[in-house]
């Protein structure tokens, strides 16, 4: 039987998790939190929220699972095909007049975003001056993204991604597929970069002339939002791109003034001042 | 009876449907009458392709106010929510909407199940619950769950719907406390009204 986690008891968790180890969670979306938590909670057998607590604060070795956890990491190559076409064909030709490419996934989980985007950039024959930083919370995911080794079975639906996303290659000719798996191509790794960075806590490192955040905004509340829109701010060069999830936008927050959303309904804003 | 006391005030209609769905649900939006202020939040499983068709069409049979779920959205009056395609929807407890793109459930996203339960912890007893016609058991944990919290449960009558599956599977699980054709679900949706101006 599920067991149903009371609000005072996410709080609870949630402070001992930043108390301890750093990591604070108080801004997330409380539905999704208790919903990951209880899910966590069922996965790992624990009969009471008590037991489970005891298990947070006196093993140092479980917080590792209970971020993997807590964030969601589903992704998928070239998701969203018509937003890859519209960087295929507006944004690369602008970034293409740069002498180096810097490009930020910020929230990359296992990496295929960051794939998709060497592939176009390798099309484009830029992917030599390009570098890609993939950063998460999550060091698990990109221990999976610096290796680029994905289910053979998901490929299928990203060569289908991929030619609805423009894509004139052969997609299978990026990887090498080995019984259930496919790994893909050096040539695309060796200009990635993979690191932890926690968007609630850490500063900007660098600048950028594209930025991706996907589908982790949604985790977060108002203020949060706010703060992570703010280090995306200080990390684009002017005239740099933000690329944000299908259903997230800059509309509501401090920053939107700065930024114009390109023509069309994808999620691009260029900064324009 | 119990419905009509005043904890049961209804605040939010959580209405799931899968394959054999959509008519009814135009159907149905088409008899509920303008004046209606208790929203609505629609999930449906729909093929990602779609897209925003869904909306359009509801526009077309109602004069409330159809729109897609944003995320950290309020849930207003007089609207009708529908939850986006690939994504999951979560209520909050300050009712507001979060969106989730997490592992799929019952081979589904958005899912029933996940809808009505984090409505069913938001709304308690002030949730009514609606499952129709479809081929998948997505609704009824959800649906179990919207009952243990004193929401009001609502199946279309497996006689009626065009795909009898996900409403039996409702039932049995749950015991809802409603199962009903289109036209007692039509009278069910106007009492509600009726119990919104009571009040
Ligand atoms: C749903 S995945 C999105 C992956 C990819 N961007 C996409 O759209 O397909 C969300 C990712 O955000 C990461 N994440 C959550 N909280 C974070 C934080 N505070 N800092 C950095 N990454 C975080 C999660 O670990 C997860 O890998």
């Amino acid at each position: 039987m599920e067991i149903n986690l009371k609000e005072e008891e996410i709080e609870q968790i949630v402070q001992d998790v930043a108390a301890l180890y750093g990591y604070d969670f108080s801004g997330y979306s409380k539905a999704s939190l208790k919903r990951r938590l209880q899910r966590l909670l069922t996965l790992d057998n624990f009969h009471s929220f008590a037991e489970f607590r005891h298990k947070v604060t006196t093993d140092d070795g479980y917080i590792g699972r209970v971020v993997e956890e807590i964030s969601v990491n589903v992704t998928e190559m070239l998701r969203d095909p018509s937003l890859y076409k519209v960087i295929r064909e507006k944004i690369i030709p602008l970034l293409a007049t740069y002498p180096f490419i810097r490009i930020w996934h910020a929230g990359c989980s296992t990496g295929e975003e960051v794939y998709s985007m060497a592939i176009l950039l390798k099309e484009a024959g830029l992917l030599h001056k390009s570098l890609l930083y993939g950063t998460d919370i999550n060091p698990t995911v990109l221990e999976k993204a610096r290796k680029g080794i994905f289910p053979v079975s998901a490929m299928q639906q990203y060569s289908k991604n991929y030619i609805a996303a423009g894509g004139m290659a052969d997609f299978s000719s990026y990887y090498t597929a080995h019984y259930s798996l496919a790994k893909f191509d050096e040539s695309l790794s060796q200009k990635m970069v993979f690191s932890t960075h926690n968007l609630v806590s850490d500063f900007s490192f660098n600048s950028f002339q594209l930025i991706f955040c996907r589908n982790v905004l949604i985790y977060f509340d108002k203020p949060l939002q706010a703060r992570v829109l703010d280090v995306f701010d200080s990390s684009l060069e002017l005239f740099g791109f933000l690329v944000l999830g299908a259903k997230e936008s800059l509309r509501f927050s401090p920053v939107v003034s700065r930024y114009r959303q390109i023509e069309g309904r994808e999620k691009i804003w260029k900064k324009i001042a | 009876m119990e419905k009509n006391s005043l904890k049961h005030i209804t605040k939010l209609v959580a209405i799931g449907g899968s394959a054999g769905s959509l008519q009814v649900l135009l159907r149905l939006f088409s008899q509920i009458p303008s004046g209606f202020s208790i929203p609505f939040l629609v999930v449906l499983h729909r093929n990602v392709q779609y897209e925003s068709a869904l909306e359009e069409l509801l526009a077309t049979r109602t004069a409330l106010r159809v729109k897609e779920v944003e995320e950290k959205e309020k849930i207003q009056a007089g609207h009708v929510y529908i939850c986006p395609p690939d994504y999951h929807v979560l209520v909050e407890k300050n009712h507001s909407f979060s969106l989730d793109y997490s592992e799929k459930v019952n081979f589904s996203r958005p899912s029933i199940d996940v809808v009505f339960k984090s409505a069913a912890e938001a709304y308690k007893s002030h949730l009514v619950a609606l499952l129709l016609s479809g081929a998948n058991a997505d609704g009824a944990t959800g649906l179990l769950h919207v009952r243990q919290h004193k929401g009001i449960t609502v199946v279309q009558s497996p006689d009626e719907a065009e795909v009898s599956y996900m409403p039996q599977q409702a039932i049995q699980l749950v015991k809802p406390h409603y199962v009903l054709g289109f036209n007692d679900m039509v009278l069910f949706m106007q009492g509600l009204l009726l119990q919104g101006q009571a009040s």
